[in-house]
């Protein structure tokens, strides 16, 4: 590669392509052309038996626009992204905050809240699973100290979405808190000591210098956040399997049951191009944000 | 002066009573495991210690072939992901070649899209080679990773290139060079990499479960899944038990190597 003769031979100009020869034949297999694929077959009749599959058109995505299920899956993943991503990167960034100072134990705390991220989304949900059976489960448990009745937690419309969305912020703050203890620690004390001895609060040096060093890395998150909103969904395998009458279910997992379960695999792709479109909409302000962290620093 | 310490008091506190609602769930899932039945749903501190829900959870579930199988699938992904991610980082960091940002450019599109997300015709693209129900079926899709790739070529980059030139003015062909220079220093990189690897396989359950239909194939995610979803009478300490198992190693490893896993993921989060 260093010296650039005129006629390089052509073994020359072939080791770059070589090395990447693996890499690339697996990407291209296993994620750009199934991208293409799955864009035609949503175009596309599933085939059944001996009938060959048939170019429908829109039929796909008009079952799509007709199918509640797919608005209900679409409208809990809202939720589920709305209600578990601002109270994880809060709690996040009060754990990075609280770990990164001096504290007793700072060891045991940072083991005490990053030990989820490290456990699998099944394990995580069974454990969770116990907690929430009515009358034996933990919190029925706690809750009949109170005087509180049993209350079917997983099982009952208002309260399933929610108990899901606390098992993933339980999973996911102490992820997150990793990514603020990174950025936590390339802030120089410098700027503390400058601040502290013109006579700042602790407040106001939050405010005014570490939240804004902070905002790139909180971009980060926040678009991993989203990603993974759209992404995880074992622990609902577990937990309530989409139910009850679709209260937990999620775009993924409504993708699952139409290609796995029922075998709908032209719907199945219409749903997968939505999901598509949605993570490309991130990868973008990824992008974008990416861009403008080059400015930051 | 007082002011800060009641301060910093309240915020240990405050930390604390955290640190132990993050811990609370596992250590009282751990203590059901480790004791009979009847306390699963009664608390009492001086109940006698059991190792009997182990042992039924292991009778109960073929987990050695469970185990063996998630040991088979990491190996062979984190393996072959330091492999070839390798060689691909070195050509877009030390090779100028038409199409490089192109081609770079599709390979960071996997980073949002992950093989799942296309489990559809995926899934067809494995029956097509009959790899359905295999532990390839499990692995092929993951050997390779843009992440990985993205990572070690960003440490590549900043190998000085006078190492580079001397090592060539030594005699040492391309892969020498990658070999002698360029890997020895991303060392921390591989193992940071592979840790956060290791765990994010050991713990991958979507793509298993859709591949996979029988004991022979199946990772401990999914034997898990099909462990707990077989009415077992509710038996709590049983499949806690099992839920220990499962993640017993990985947890174990945490434990153990804290600081490193901790470490692993924010370098390898930051870059």
């Amino acid at each position: 590669m260093s010296i650039p003769s005129p006629n390089r031979s052509l073994a020359a100009r072939a080791e770059p392509w070589l090395l990447l020869l693996p890499s690339i034949a697996l990407f291209a297999t296993f994620t750009h052309i199934p991208i293409v694929r799955t864009a035609i077959d949503s175009f596309h009749s599933t085939p059944k038996g001996a009938r060959p599959s048939r170019f429908v058109g829109l039929a796909n995505y008009e079952d799509m626009a007709a199918d509640p299920i797919f608005w209900k899956a679409l409208i809990n993943n809202l939720v589920y992204a709305l209600g578990t991503i601002p109270l994880s990167i809060a709690l996040a960034l009060a754990m990075a905050l609280f770990v990164n100072g001096r504290i007793a134990g700072r060891g045991l705390l940072r083991m005490a809240y990053f030990t989820p991220t490290v456990l699998p989304m099944i394990a995580v949900a069974n454990i969770w699973l116990f907690f929430y059976t009515p009358h034996y489960g933990l919190l029925d448990q706690i809750a009949g100290l109170f005087g509180f009745g049993a209350t079917n937690w997983l099982g009952s419309q208002a309260t399933a979405l929610p108990a899901v969305m606390v098992v993933t912020v339980w999973k996911e703050a102490g992820f997150f808190m990793i990514f603020y203890l990174a950025a936590l620690q390339t802030i120089s004390p410098d700027l503390k000591e400058a601040a502290a001895i013109e006579g700042a609060s602790d407040l106001t040096v939050f405010r005014r210098i570490t939240w804004p060093l902070l905002m790139p890395v909180t971009l980060f998150i926040l678009v991993n956040a989203v990603i993974n909103a759209f992404r995880m969904v074992d622990h609902i395998f577990i937990l309530t399997g989409g139910g009850p009458d679709n209260a937990t279910n999620v775009l993924l997992f409504h993708l699952y049951q139409v290609g796995f379960k029922f075998w709908d695999q032209g719907y199945a792709t219409a749903l997968t191009i939505v999901l598509l479109a949605i993570l490309s909409l991130m990868a973008l302000v990824q992008f974008v944000a990416a861009g403008r962290r080059v400015h930051y620093q | 002066m007082r002011r800060h310490a009641t301060r910093d008091r309240l915020a240990s506190a405050g930390a604390w009573a955290l640190g132990l609602a993050w811990l609370a769930p596992l250590l009282y899932a751990a203590w059901t495991a480790f004791h009979a039945a009847e306390y699963a749903t009664r608390f009492d501190l001086l109940a006698p210690m059991t190792l009997e829900n182990f042992a039924r959870a292991w009778a109960a579930a073929p987990f050695p072939r469970y185990f063996l199988n998630t040991v088979l699938i990491v190996a062979l992904i984190v393996g072959a992901q330091c492999i070839l991610c390798t060689l691909a980082a070195y050509a877009f960091a030390r090779y100028r070649f038409r199409g490089r940002d192109l081609v770079f450019g599709l390979v960071l599109l996997q980073l949002m899209i992950t093989p799942d997300i296309l489990a559809v015709v995926n899934y067809r693209t494995m029956r097509l080679i009959g790899a359905v129900d295999t532990i390839w079926g499990i692995a092929l899709p993951y050997l390779t990773s843009a992440f990985g790739i993205f990572l070690l070529r960003q440490t590549f980059l900043t190998v000085p290139k006078e190492l580079d030139e001397a090592a060539r003015i030594e005699g040492c062909g391309s892969l020498g060079v990658l070999w002698r220079v360029y890997v020895p220093a991303a060392r921390p990189i591989y193992l940071a990499y592979g840790l956060v690897q290791v765990s994010y396989h050991w713990n991958n359950f979507l793509w298993p479960l859709i591949i996979t239909n029988s004991v022979e194939t199946r990772p401990l995610t999914v034997g898990l899944s099909v462990f707990s979803s077989v009415d077992q009478g509710i038996d709590w300490s049983v499949i806690t038990a099992a839920t220990l198992i499962t993640s017993g190693p990985l947890l174990i490893a945490f434990l153990i190597f804290q600081r490193q896993f901790v470490q692993s993921f924010m370098r390898a989060g930051i870059r």
